[in-house]
């Protein structure tokens, strides 16, 4: 949101498109770099959330927050940058959550565990990514909710490795040892906190960049026309793959954090509702900027927490909040609230 | 011989019922271009509402038709409501819309019903017959009968009518059809109409072998959306071969390969339509506009 | 912006989550009373809500009144944990009853030896109370001794080969593990073994194909839902006429409306809540079962389920350990559960050790038959 409001104020009449504000961004320098400030602003937004929250319950919260941000980022890349619309995320989630969960049992040491997830979920992304991306619409959104429901099955099958449908127990790591390694002595949930949260800056700081980079530029040009792309000589199918590869690793990188910081996980993280809930994030915040992740993570999570008193009518109020954000702020909260902004100042 | 016959009889009943939910997809999007993930909640509407109204003591060839008209009426609503505000939306907006539409429908289901499961008789009994060496229940034909009754109807009201032909203009291109005096707004409010009367048809003939309960629509929606796909987008036919192809691979997979993997042979089949015929098997196949 | 929204979040979290404490003991719950397990978390919740108002009419405990704080998680351990920590730190619980599902469970057990508060679980897997950890009971049978109860009857009858058509959700995965690995214990040999979906429609060509095994004597269903009722509708269809066993994931009448004349001579474990009147006199279960059928009948105008049983006897034996331990110290509440001794619930009767954390033997379990629609115990 921060990064909405300033473009504004240099924004040319004609920029009020799509990626007006995020173009700008990139456009305009600054003596730090767009990254750095990204990373800047959401380590002053963690440690602000710490400065606050009274107890482990808000540092709960808190972390998965973060770690949805996280994940999000991941659809912000594929969605917001590229367009292409993916309902089987949740499939690499598992693979980052499951990876750090079944290795330690064969005696990889956590770290070690939750990178080889992430890179298997980034190899999959590879290989499948070629045939999938040549698909666009609702055939790109049927294929990857199929590949994600194939992960999911092999998850709930697979009980020897996986534990089943019940789920399994993560052992290994828990944050607060790293913190003591510098003579910190937190709560688990407070250094889950911090870690979920630092790494959701480096992942909004690399997902800015990326934006600003030449391949950033390649991407948005494939989001507005993939022809026009192909005919700027951008490779459109290249592009596309390092875009799915990337949203991938975010999100098992994502994956790979919660089943640490639960110490359990179930296949249902794999589940197709949990693709939707990524993409809903994504898009209730806006799909366009790393804050829109933000923005959608934080409502997304913390709305079930504040509406337990109106348990029986969760699903009516989140199901309605997603069409009526989409009516009526069709670009998500942040660039409409930028919009809000831009409007009053001029 | 026998065994493969009764894997058939099972193949064919789900499938039909993946069939009519495809066939209901197939009318929105041929009117409308969107694709609308509630469509498993009309299913739910009719087997719920025929349900409650049978339970209450309603004979049933009152309560069935008294349950397609109230899928009708909320597939009014979620087009005038939801889809119309959003008519511009780019793809991914429509696929959030209708997701939500259907979390709050069936929020909506467990607050006017309940979380119950629910069942009635069949229309015809519930004793099976024999045929050759397998069995199925009357109830199953009333759903295969079913399902190609609809076909035939969205067949022949595509083609033949005024009505459908403007939905098929519509969907084409609105704007021309706007200009040569169809009125675009009633096809789509039909569109949305008639397709959640087929989903709620679906349901209410469904609901004596598949029983029905709140929750029980994404995964209608999922299988009928696989359907779709497998068929070619936009295709009656395509939607009822899709249906029935999908069905009669997991009770194959599940008779002679293993039940554990069932429900993914049909993914792994829709994933390699996608690769190697993207528009189905009875799309044609799209140009896309620059 | 962003950080005035988060602000905001939070001071609504707080709000919300800052109720006005009037009770002096508080109970915390985190059931499934919505989502794919809400036919357990739904009787389970209303069971305790009305249980805490009869309670409270009749003085609370020890004079003091009790709040129950229940929150709905959907099945989904994700947020179970999310509540269990609220519950621990916000609400300030002395113990939790809760976990309607064995992964929800899961996810939350290890917060309770963090921060020692009693947990009593009413999910089924035996994972939850073996190994034992010090802070987690649970109240229903596990899916182990039902395997052992339905093997135990199959081989009385004379028979030994057995296929087990089970459910994929974790109730089936789970139970359909624990009887392949207690079979040879229990001198059954498993022949054909098949599964299907949560809702599946139809389980013909499972069942054909289970039919036509070689030898087989009887089959068995792991399974809760919908699923079990449409496996014996399909297995009456087929005209399958070998013995055939539900497990105890089915034990209400539910089943039975559902199941129909279909579910006539089928058997399974089941608590005696199902057979309230033919209990024997001196059955010290006798009291409890028919006190929990007219308070649940005059409380919610229908008959209660298995399920709701298991939050009965949670309440129950949390209360009684409550009164004993004259305490809210959740340390010393864990030490007057764990001794808890021969306490009579509509599950069964209740005998915790250090060793055991669920206390229940196989005498609890009866195995009923259906009768012209009704339950009917088999004589053992």
């Amino acid at each position: 949101m921060m990064a909405g409001q300033r473009p504004t104020t240099s924004a040319a009449p004609a920029d009020t498109g799509r990626h007006a504000y995020l173009q700008n961004k990139v456009t305009r320098r600054r003596a730090i770099g767009p990254g750095l400030r990204t990373f800047l602003i959401f380590a002053v937004l963690v440690g602000l959330g710490a400065l606050i929250f009274p107890s482990s319950y808000f540092y709960r919260v808190g972390t998965l927050v973060w770690i949805n941000t996280l994940a999000v980022t991941g659809i912000v890349v594929l969605l917001g940058y590229v367009g292409l619309v993916s309902l089987g995320h949740a499939g690499f989630f598992a693979i980052g959550a499951y990876a750090t969960a079944i290795l330690p049992n064969y005696g990889v040491p956590s770290p070690l565990a939750m990178l080889s997830g992430v890179l298997l979920a980034g190899l999959l992304a590879l290989v499948v990514g070629r045939p999938i991306l040549k698909l666009s619409g609702y055939y790109l959104a049927i294929a990857t909710l199929g590949l994600g429901m194939l992960i999911w099955m092999v998850l709930s099958k697979e009980a020897w490795l996986t534990g089943g449908p019940d789920g399994m127990t993560v052992s290994g790591m828990n944050a607060r040892n790293l913190f003591k390694m510098v003579g910190l002595n937190l709560k688990s949930a407070e250094a889950w906190y911090w870690v979920a949260g630092f790494t959701a800056a480096i992942g909004a700081a690399i997902a800015v960049n990326l934006a600003g980079s030449p391949s950033g530029r390649s991407l948005r040009a494939i989001h507005d026309s993939d022809v026009a792309a192909r005919s700027l000589g951008i490779d459109v199918a290249r592009a596309k793959s390092r875009a799915f590869v990337i949203s991938a690793l975010y999100a098992a990188v994502a994956g790979g954090l919660l089943a640490l910081a639960n110490g359990y996980i179930t296949p249902e993280t794999g589940g197709f509702m949990h693709s939707v809930e990524m993409v809903t994030m994504a898009v209730l915040g806006g799909a366009t900027s790393v804050f829109g992740a933000l923005v959608g993570a934080l409502i997304l999570t913390a709305l079930p927490q504040v509406l337990t008193v109106f348990a029986d009518y969760e699903h009516m109020l989140l199901g309605g909040i997603m069409v009526v954000t989409m009516i009526a702020m069709r670009r998500g909260l942040v660039p409409f609230i930028a919009d809000l902004w831009t409007r009053r100042k001029s | 011989m026998s065994e493969l016959l009764q894997f058939l009889v099972s193949g064919i009943t789900v499938g039909a019922i993946y069939a009519a939910i495809a066939l209901g997809f197939t009318l929105i999007y041929n009117a409308s271009g969107v694709v609308n993930f509630a469509q498993g909640e009309f299913v739910v509407i009719g087997g719920m509402t025929a349900a409650a109204l049978i339970g209450a003591g309603v004979p049933v060839w009152i309560a069935a038709p008294l349950a397609v008209i109230a899928g009708m009426l909320v597939g009014v609503l979620l087009y005038r409501l939801a889809i119309r505000p959003a008519r511009e939306a780019p793809l991914v907006s429509l696929i959030i819309i209708t997701i939500g539409a259907s979390i709050f429908l069936r929020g909506a289901m467990q607050a006017v019903f309940d979380k119950q499961i629910h069942r009635y008789d069949g229309f015809s009994g519930d004793a099976p017959l024999r045929v050759g060496g397998a069995t199925i229940l009357p109830q199953s034909l009333w759903i295969i009968g079913g399902s190609i009754a609809v076909f035939a109807f969205l067949a022949w009201f595509l083609n033949r009518t005024r009505a459908g032909r403007g939905i098929r203009a519509t969907a084409s291109n609105r704007m021309a059809a706007a200009l040569v005096g169809i009125n675009t707004g009633r096809a789509m409010n039909l569109s949305f109409a008639l397709s959640a009367a087929i989903g709620a048809l679906a349901g209410v003939l469904a609901t004596p072998v598949t029983f029905t309960s709140y929750d029980v629509g994404v995964l209608m929606a999922l299988k009928g959306f696989s359907a779709t796909m497998l068929g070619g987008v936009g295709s009656p036919l395509g939607a009822l071969a899709g249906g029935l192809l999908i069905g009669l691979i997991e009770a194959m997979t599940a008779g002679y390969i293993s039940s554990d993997y069932k429900d993914a042979s049909a993914f792994v089949v829709i994933l390699l339509v996608l690769f190697l015929r993207p528009q189905g098997l009875f799309g044609a196949r799209i140009t896309e506009r620059v | 912006m962003t950080r005035q929204a988060v602000a905001a979040g939070v001071s609504a979290l707080a709000l919300l989550t800052a109720a006005p404490a009037l009770a002096e003991i508080k109970i915390g719950a985190s059931l499934a009373v919505t989502g794919p397990a809400a036919f357990l978390g739904d009787p389970e919740a209303k069971t305790l809500e009305m249980l805490v108002e009869e309670l409270n009419a009749n003085g609370g405990i020890n004079g003091e009144e009790v709040e129950l704080i229940l929150y709905d998680d959907g099945a989904d351990p994700n947020k179970a944990r999310t509540f269990a920590t609220r519950l621990i730190e916000e609400d300030e619980v002395v113990a939790v009853i809760g976990g309607s599902s064995t992964g929800a469970t899961m996810a939350m057990a290890p917060l309770f030896a963090d921060y020692e508060i009693p947990f009593i679980s009413l999910a089924g897997a035996v994972v939850i109370i073996d190994p034992v950890q010090e802070f987690v009971f649970k109240t229903p049978h596990t899916d182990r001794m039902a395997c052992e109860k339905i093997f135990a009857d199959i081989t009385s009858r004379g028979m030994t080969k057995v296929g087990l058509i089970s459910g994929t959700d974790g109730f089936g995965a789970s139970m359909r593990e624990q009887c392949l690995d207690v079979a040879p214990a229990s001198g059954v040999e498993i022949v054909a073994d098949e599964s299907y979906g949560g809702s599946d429609s139809d389980m013909t060509p499972q069942l054909t194909n289970i039919a036509a095994t070689e030898g087989i004597e009887a089959v068995v269903n792991p399974g809760f839902g919908q699923g079990p009722a449409v496996v014996t509708r399909n297995y009456a269809q087929l005209g399958i006429d070998l013995p055939f066993y539900q497990s105890h994931g089915v034990a209400s009448d539910e089943f039975i409306k559902l199941a129909g004349d279909a579910a006539n001579g089928l058997r399974l474990p089941a608590t005696p809540l199902l057979i309230p009147d033919q209990l024997a006199e001196d059955d010290p279960q006798r009291q409890p079962v028919q006190d929990y059928i007219a308070a649940y009948e005059a409380a919610h105008g229908e008959k209660p389920s298995t399920f709701g049983g298991y939050a009965y006897d949670a309440f129950h034996l949390l209360v009684n350990a409550i009164e004993r331990a004259g305490s809210t110290d959740p340390v010393e509440i864990r030490d007057a559960l764990e001794a808890t001794e021969g306490h009579a619930g509509v599950t069964g009767v209740y005998s915790f050790t250090p060793e055991d954390h669920m206390g229940l033997d196989l005498s609890a379990f009866r195995i009923l038959e259906i009768k012209d629609g009704g339950w009917t115990p088999v004589e053992e």
